[in-house]
């Protein structure tokens, strides 16, 4: 039902848009009422991999080219009917996506984007070096319809229409799965999705080959309504160019952002250029860019961010009054702590879960971790300290796969798991926070611990369970649906040990999960990670701050320079003579109580 | 073989010419990229501006009657860098600043959506807008070097090296200009505090450097750099408002090659790409030039990112 609720707006837009273009006489205008959906159907491929992933494809005009020239020869050559050649076309920019996504996905950020700037431009030559300066699709008088040929231009807006329907309940429903959670979590931070187990690589190829496939078709659809094509007008800057100007106009990660773009600025770009184009050359480029310019400078986001932000902070005074019922059954109060302190842990070898061996990694000269080696018994809580700069934070990257081992191994239950990807790590059991926390701004916390639960989950119900188990344990069931951005620096810390509970792990790595908390803050969240030993958790934590750390832990490893200096209890370790020097200096040692 | 031999010479030649210019150009580009970390979509057409803006100085503005044909162009060129430095340093004012350098933090992706399209919003402004003040027509900036060489030679076998005289006037200008620069980022005051606020903006701003206005001056001072290498092609490749598109792709190509934010070696990787561009006349059919310089550079991208002066910087 809520479903379908959501789809209603859309529903009533397509239709008043139908009955919009069935009243408009003019051929002229016809073509641009055609045009506006055709632009917002590649606006929606272009956001479905670049808005929700944040990597910024420069050179969509690839797969639409590719869509354009696969349909216009398809008929030239061998005479088949647009009706089979756009399908076809949606699967040669499919195969596009995924052959130019494998490789071009190693390269991250600024280096992306540009790469994809190359593709279509040197597509573009080889075109025009084959001699395919200007295709004009042949006329079918005898059969048009078979060739998708209309006396009534109406039809083709229709069709037009139809595909923009059908993009967007395509996107609309990777937006809800765990598809788009994927894509959104890699959008905000690529090596924390990772780590939260989802297999990067994977989700975004799959995005590619879809947006791709998307764009294809549209491509094969623009040839067959404008009966011409020309490498520049496909292959061209300025269509990856219109890809990107509609969806960020309009606003990124949302169908409505290209869809609005395009509703927009077709129109006003077409009527100026019909208008004063004769009189002003470039007078429509000019007006053009000031509008994308305005907008950019007064809603940087897209219009459709700026307006439902400001729906938001309309409504939101009311929607806080409003008393939330408790959604889950689990959303219950946590009980206080008992007094009785956790099962004691056998020094048992059969209870080590995890276990380092000679683990090193070095940095060109740098020796960043050198040979430590530690186990981790079954629930366990394992202080590592050190100053900074000891190795703390590339130990946890080694363990957790962001980086390679240079010598050593990590044993997961006696299994060596060195040199595995971080989802595979996160599968095998081991979750992990950030020291630097990124959270998903927009959504709500369950949204954001639900991106943690899917490498657990086989559906998104059960994803949505295991979320909300992980959020009532970190005791913030009763916010749940709060907004990542409304948070405190101590509600963010518990959501994101809350997203890396959800994958529910067997090993959790704490990266400072007390920085930046007051004293009685910081209390609080210790008590959480106690519960969570209590409950059966193994759990290793860096942290600073010593008060905590001392009352926190059974055992400590000081790190310095990368190796281990001391390993032991916390009273003993806490009297070292190393540990105070490593931290303090050698003038303080003797003032330290023997 | 004689007559090969010539040819891979002749087209060494032509790419180390016109090389010294695309380095230039991609200097200035690199410069801005390096500093601010922005893409800037409409630094074609900011070339294209310091194109018209050397035609204008040199037919108009009475350098050609002072300086004559031959001198005069050059003179222009030179003058129109700083006059789209001002340019520039305007632009940054007025737009760049309002989605860059210290206001990005709160802005999606750092800001960079946002950067993308506002230089693609100035890029379709200034390109129609141009349409509309210099009109379609080709233009090109006339000098009687520009149809004469030198010949180099014979060298050995017979064969000789014909270097285009405005072509060699235009590289050493450019290699001038280039070493000039040099001295400014290296050795003065504006210059470090510009690597300072490269290197770790954050940082610099503790250490009392307005990182907002080294920004603005490496936006002004890329925007004159590449305005005098478009001046200096213009000698010999006529143009027209939408020149810009045509080489921006040039530009990004060498700044990648050369490794995002270093200079030199931006100059080296838009020397390669003109390498490339020329070299591959011998074994290419002309039309595939530029699709030779794209598939350089994917190579180049994925074999080696960092490009060739470049370092990998990782973050978590």
């Amino acid at each position: 039902m809520q479903g379908l609720r959501s789809l209603l707006p859309i529903l009533i837009f397509t239709a008043l848009y139908a009955a919009l273009s069935l009243s408009v006489t003019n051929s002229y205008y016809q073509l641009v009422m055609t045009l506006v959906p055709v632009w917002a159907v590649f606006g929606l491929s272009w956001n479905l991999l670049s808005g929700y992933t944040g990597l910024i494809s420069f050179g969509h005009a690839a797969f639409f080219g590719i869509g354009a020239y696969a349909t216009a020869l398809g008929q030239i050559y061998f005479g088949v009917s647009p009706w089979v050649l756009i399908p076809i076309a949606a699967m040669l920019g499919g195969v596009a996506g995924l052959v130019i996504g494998f490789p071009t996905f190693r390269l991250q950020g600024h280096y992306f984007a540009l790469a994809m700037l190359a593709y279509p431009l040197a597509i573009l030559y080889v075109f025009e070096w084959l001699g395919f300066q200007e295709v004009t699709l042949p006329i079918q008088r005898d059969n048009p319809i078979a060739y998708m040929q209309f006396a009534d231009p109406r039809l083709y807006t229709l069709l037009a229409l139809a595909m923009m329907l059908g993009t967007i309940l395509l996107t609309r429903m990777i937006e809800r799965s765990r598809f788009g959670m994927a894509l959104l979590a890699i959008k905000q931070n690529e090596a924390a999705a990772e780590a939260a187990g989802i297999n990067t690589l994977a989700w975004k190829l799959r995005a590619i080959t879809l947006s791709g496939a998307i764009a294809g078709a549209i491509g094969g659809f623009y040839a067959v309504v404008l009966l011409v094509v020309t490498p520049q007008s496909v292959f061209g800057m300025l269509v990856s160019a219109q890809a990107l100007t509609v969806a960020m106009f309009g606003g990124v990660g949302t169908v409505w952002g290209p869809v609005i773009g395009s509703v927009i600025l077709i129109p006003l770009a077409e009527t100026l250029n019909a208008e004063a184009g004769s009189r002003f050359p470039g007078i429509q480029g000019v007006i053009f860019g000031l509008a994308i310019i305005c907008v950019i400078l007064l809603a940087p986001e897209g219009l459709f961010w700026k307006f439902r932000d400001f729906l938001r902070k309309r409504s939101a005074p009311r929607a806080g009054m409003t008393p939330r019922a408790p959604d889950l059954p689990l959303a219950a109060a946590i009980p206080a702590l008992p007094n009785s302190s956790r099962p004691a842990r056998s020094q048992d070898e059969g209870n080590v879960v995890l276990e380092v061996r000679n683990l090193s990694r070095s940095f060109g000269g740098l020796k960043a971790v050198q040979n430590v080696s530690f186990k981790l018994r079954r629930n366990e809580i394992l202080g590592i300290i050190g100053p900074n700069g000891a190795g703390k934070t590339t130990l946890f990257n080694l363990m957790n796969g962001f980086l390679r081992p240079g010598t050593g191994e990590i044993l997961l239950d006696g299994r060596d798991m060195s040199g595995r990807k971080p989802h595979e790590l996160c599968e095998a059991g081991i979750g992990r926070t950030f020291q630097i926390m990124r959270p998903f701004l927009r959504m709500s916390i369950s949204d954001n611990v639900v991106v943690g639960a899917y490498v657990r989950a086989r559906t998104d119900a059960e994803a949505r369970q295991l979320a909300a188990e992980a959020i009532s344990r970190v005791g913030l069931s009763d916010i749940a649906d709060r907004v990542a951005s409304e948070l405190t620096t101590k509600e963010l810390r518990l959501m994101e040990l809350a997203r890396a509970l959800a994958g529910q792990p067997r090993i959790l790595l704490l990266d400072e999960t007390l920085a930046g908390l007051g004293h009685d803050e910081a209390n609080e969240v210790v008590a959480v990670i106690q519960r969570l030993a209590r409950d059966g958790m193994t759990i290793a934590i860096i942290e600073h701050t010593m008060q905590a750390m001392v009352r926190l832990v059974d055992s400590f490893l000081v790190l310095d320079h990368g190796a281990v200096i001391v390993e032991g209890e916390p009273e003993a370790v806490t009297r070292d003579s190393r540990v105070i020097e490593a931290y303090l200096g050698k003038k303080w040692v003797a003032h330290a109580p023997h | 073989m004689t007559q090969a031999l010539e040819g891979f010479l002749q087209a060494l030649t032509a790419g180390l010419l016109i090389g010294a210019i695309y380095g230039l150009m991609c200097v200035g580009l690199g410069l801005i990229f390096g500093v601010m970390r922005v893409i800037n979509f409409a630094h074609g057409d900011f070339m294209m501006l310091g194109m018209y803006a050397a035609f204008y100085l040199f037919t108009a503005l009475g350098i050609q009657a002072t300086f004559g044909s031959a001198l005069g162009p050059f003179v222009a060129i030179l003058l129109a860098g700083p006059v789209l430095a001002v340019f520039g340093y305007a632009i940054h004012l007025a737009l760049i600043s309002r989605v860059s350098g210290t206001r990005t933090s709160s802005l999606e992706g750092e800001g960079h959506y946002a950067q993308l399209i506002l230089t693609l919003g100035i890029a379709l402004i200034l390109q129609n807008g141009g349409l509309l003040v210099f009109g379609s027509v080709l233009a090109s900036i006339r000098t009687p070097l520009s149809s004469s060489a030198w010949e180099l030679g014979p060298l050995f076998f017979d064969v000789s090296v014909f270097i285009n005289k405005a072509r060699g006037i235009d590289a050493v200008v450019s290699l001038v200009t280039m070493t000039l620069l040099t001295l400014l980022i290296t050795r003065s005051r504006i210059g470090k505090s510009l690597r300072a606020a490269a290197d770790n903006p954050t940082a610099a701003t503790y250490m009392g450097i307005d990182v907002d206005r080294a920004h603005r001056v490496a936006f002004a001072l890329g925007t004159g750099i590449t305005a005098i290498a478009g001046g200096l092609l213009a000698t010999n490749y006529p143009f027209h408002p939408f020149v810009g598109v045509e080489y921006v792709i040039v530009m990004y190509a060498g700044v990648v090659l050369g490794g995002m934010g270093s200079i030199i070696g931006a100059f080296w990787g838009g020397m390669t790409i003109g390498l490339v561009q020329q070299m591959s006349t011998l074994v290419l059919p002309t039309q595939l030039q530029n699709a030779a310089i794209f598939v350089v550079f994917l190579l180049i991208i994925f074999f080696r990112p960092q490009g060739f002066f470049g370092r990998m910087v990782e973050r978590t």
